[in-house]
C-alpha cells in the first residue's frame, strides 16, 4: 500500500466497535462493560464516559474480568468484557472455556488489537493463534469483522445473541469492504463478489486484500468469487461447500497462524466432501516481528496482495492437473 | 441478631452428621470423590442451606434467591447431598452422583442440577465470579446475597486475589466468602506446600471484613454469616478453622483423603465412627 491517499477505511476497527456500543448501550440499559486498564486502547472508553455506571475497569487482570463477566451475566447482565486478543484469548482462556463455554454463560468477549494489528508492540501484544483456541470450544461463536462499519453492526447482532461470543478486532483501519447493505447474520457468509474460476474465502482485514486480489486476477482472465467468512464458528459449510462444487478451487485468507484458524476450519469442511483444492494464506508457524506499520507486516508474513493471487493460480493449477488426471 | 435456641443448633448438628453420611457413602458407592474436603465443610454447607440462603426448592431459578458458588467445587458430593437435603431433588438422586446420565455431574454443573448457581471445579473463580454477581444484584436494585466457599488450598490462585480486589474496590457488602481453613491439600499440608499465614491479614489489607471461627462449631458459623450482613461496607470473608476428613480419625489431617475413596471395611469404620460421635 504505498499509494499517497490512503486506501484503508476511514475508521479503524476499535473506534467503529467503540462506538457503536456507546450508541447501542443508550438503547439497551442490560449491556454493560467491562475493560482491563485498556479503555483507552479498545475505545470501550466512549461508553464509560457516558454510562459510568455500568462501566467496570477491574485492572490488569482479564481472568478475573472473564469471571465478573460471568457472575454479572447469571445475574441477568449482557456483559461485554474487552482487552487485547492476546490476553483474554490466552491469559484468561481457562476462564472462557470453563466459566464461560461450559457453564453457557452469555458474555461477549471483545478482543481488540487482534492479529498482527499491535504491529508496533511486536509478538508478545500479537494474537495470531487465538481463532484457533476459541473455535476449539464448544459452545463459543466467533466473529471477525472485516471493517470498521462492520464491526460497529455486529454490536447489536452479538448483544441480541444469548450465549458466548468471541468478537476478535484489529487496531488499525482495514481496506473498507462494500458489505454496508448486506445484513449481518451470525454464520452466514457474505458472498461480496462472484466468480466461477476460484474462491477466496476470508475474514477480519484480509477481505479488503482478497476484493483486491480479485480485481487483479480479473485482469488476467481469471473470475474469482469473494466470500466473507466473517463466522469462524459455526462456519457457513454450505456457503462453503456450494463455491467448492462451483469453482473446484479455493483460497482461505486470514491475519492469523495457518495452525488452527479459518484455513483449518475450511479444510476441515472440505474433508472428504468435496474434490476442490485448497490453498491457505495465513501466517506461518512462527512468532513475527514489529515493523512500522501494520500493512508491511501483513505483507512481511505471506499475507499479501500477490500471495493471494499467487495461492488463487496454485488452487486453480493443481485442480486442473487433478481434473486432467482423472479425466 | 435473633439468638438460635439449642434446639435449633442440635438440629443443624444432626443435618452436619447426616450430610457427612451421605457424602462418604456415595464417595464409597461411586469409588471416587474427595472425602477431606467434603467432611470439613459440613457445618458450614448446613449453616448455609438450612440457615441463612433464602432460597426456594420449588423455585431453583428464582431470580431473589440468595446465590451460593461452590468455588471448591470438588467438594461435590457434600453440595449435592445439602441440595438433596433442603429438597431441590430426591435423595435417592444421590446414589446416581457420576453415572454418565446422572444429573449429578462429578463436580457441579449449573446446567444440569437444580440448585446449583453455577458450574465449578477447577478452583479460583468463586470470588471474582461472585463479585459479579454481587454487581448484578446491586446495578438491578436486588436484595439477593452471594455467597461463596473455597478452600485455603485454593488462595494459593492468583485470581482469587484479582477478584477479592475487585469486590473490595466496588465495596460489595452483599459478598460472602468462607475459607474452609483446614490446612490440607492434595500433596499435603497448605503450610508447607505455600504458605498462606497470615490469612487474614491478608484479606484484610485488600479491604475485606474478617471474621475468625471454628468452622465445627455451628452457632460460631451461624452468628459469623449473620454478622456479616450487618456490615454494609465492604465484603467479608469468615475464615473457618477446620479440620480435613472432620468426624472420621483416620482420614483427619491426612492429605491422602484429599482425593480417595474409602474401601468397604474403610466406609464401614466412618460410618461407625460418625454415628457415635456426639453432637458438635
Amino acid at each position: 500500500m504505498s499509494s499517497n491517499e490512503s486506501p484503508m477505511a476511514k475508521m479503524s476497527m476499535r473506534e467503529g466497535f467503540g462506538r457503536a456500543l456507546l450508541e447501542y448501550g443508550g438503547h439497551n440499559s442490560k449491556v454493560v462493560v467491562l475493560d482491563v486498564d485498556t479503555s483507552s486502547s479498545t475505545m470501550s472508553k466512549y461508553f464509560a464516559d457516558r454510562y459510568p455506571a455500568r462501566f467496570f475497569n477491574v485492572g490488569i487482570a482479564e481472568p478475573c474480568m472473564v469471571d465478573v463477566a460471568v457472575g454479572m451475566a447469571l445475574g441477568g447482565w449482557i456483559p461485554f468484557a474487552h482487552s487485547f486478543a492476546a490476553l483474554i484469548g490466552l491469559r484468561a482462556l481457562e476462564q472462557v472455556r470453563t466459566c464461560v463455554c461450559y457453564a453457557r454463560t452469555n458474555v461477549k468477549l471483545v478482543a481488540g488489537y487482534a492479529g498482527l494489528s499491535d504491529y508496533k508492540d511486536g509478538p508478545t501484544h500479537h494474537a495470531v493463534t487465538d481463532v484457533a483456541n476459541m473455535r476449539a470450544l464448544p459452545g463459543m461463536t466467533v466473529i471477525v469483522p472485516g471493517d470498521a462499519q462492520e464491526a460497529g453492526r455486529w454490536v447489536p447482532v452479538v448483544a441480541e445473541y444469548d450465549g458466548p461470543v468471541y468478537i476478535r478486532l484489529s487496531r488499525a483501519a482495514t481496506l473498507p469492504v462494500p458489505n454496508e447493505s448486506m445484513p449481518l447474520r451470525i454464520g452466514e457468509a457474505l458472498a461480496l463478489r462472484s466468480g466461477g474460476d476460484v474462491a477466496l474465502l476470508a475474514h477480519g482485514a484480509m477481505v479488503g486484500r482478497c476484493l483486491l486480489a480479485a480485481d487483479r486476477l480479473a485482469g488476467d482472465g481469471v473470475q474469482a468469487r469473494v466470500l466473507e467468512l466473517h463466522t469462524v464458528k459455526p462456519l457457513d459449510g454450505q456457503a462453503v461447500l456450494a463455491a467448492a462444487e462451483e469453482t473446484g478451487a479455493m483460497v482461505t485468507a486470514e491475519e492469523h497462524s495457518v495452525v488452527g484458524g479459518l484455513g483449518s476450519a475450511v479444510a476441515e469442511c472440505l474433508c472428504g466432501r468435496t474434490g476442490a483444492t485448497l490453498e491457505r494464506v495465513g501466517i506461518p508457524d512462527t512468532f513475527a516481528r514489529t515493523a512500522m506499520d501494520a500493512d508491511q507486516l501483513l505483507d512481511a508474513y505471506g499475507l499479501s496482495v500477490e500471495d493471494i493471487c499467487a495461492a488463487a493460480l496454485r488452487a486453480m493449477r493443481r485442480e486442473k492437473q487433478i481434473s486432467l488426471k482423472e479425466g | 441478631m435473633p439468638y438460635l435456641p439449642e434446639a435449633k443448633i442440635s438440629e443443624l448438628e444432626a443435618l452436619a452428621r447426616q450430610l457427612r453420611l451421605d457424602s462418604l457413602a456415595m464417595i464409597h458407592r461411586r469409588q471416587a470423590g474427595h472425602p477431606g474436603g467434603c467432611l470439613s465443610a459440613a457445618e458450614i454447607l448446613v449453616a448455609l442451606y438450612f440457615h441463612k440462603l433464602r432460597v426456594d426448592p420449588a423455585r431453583p431459578l428464582w431470580p431473589e434467591r440468595d446465590r451460593f458458588i461452590l468455588s471448591k467445587g470438588h467438594a461435590s458430593a457434600l453440595l449435592y447431598a445439602a441440595l438433596a437435603r433442603r429438597g431441590f431433588f430426591p435423595v435417592e438422586d444421590l446414589e446416581c452422583w457420576g453415572e454418565l446420565n446422572c444429573h449429578l455431574q462429578g463436580h457441579p454443573d449449573r446446567l444440569k442440577t437444580a440448585g446449583v448457581d453455577m458450574t465449578t471445579g477447577l478452583l479460583g473463580h468463586g470470588v471474582a465470579i461472585g463479585s459479579g454477581l454481587a454487581l448484578a444484584a446491586r446495578m438491578g436494585g436486588m436484595d439477593y446475597r452471594v455467597y461463596v466457599l473455597l478452600g485455603d488450598g485454593e488462595c494459593q490462585a492468583g485470581v482469587v486475589w484479582e477478584g477479592a480486589m475487585t469486590a473490595a474496590k466496588y465495596r460489595l457488602c452483599n459478598l460472602v466468602a468462607i475459607v474452609d481453613e483446614n490446612d490440607v491439600q492434595l500433596d499435603g499440608l497448605v503450610h508447607e506446600i505455600m504458605p498462606l499465614a497470615p490469612l487474614a491479614d491478608k484479606w484484610r489489607a485488600l479491604g475485606w471484613a474478617t471474621l475468625e471461627v471454628n468452622g465445627h462449631n455451628l452457632r460460631q458459623v451461624v452468628e459469623a454469616l449473620d454478622t456479616a450482613e450487618e456490615i454494609h461496607d465492604r465484603p467479608t470473608v469468615v475464615l473457618a478453622r477446620t479440620t480435613k476428613g472432620k468426624g472420621v480419625s483416620f482420614m483427619e489431617n491426612q492429605a491422602r483423603w484429599h482425593g480417595s475413596a474409602p474401601s468397604t471395611e474403610q466406609y464401614q469404620r466412618a460410618v461407625d465412627e460418625l454415628q457415635r460421635e456426639p453432637h458438635g
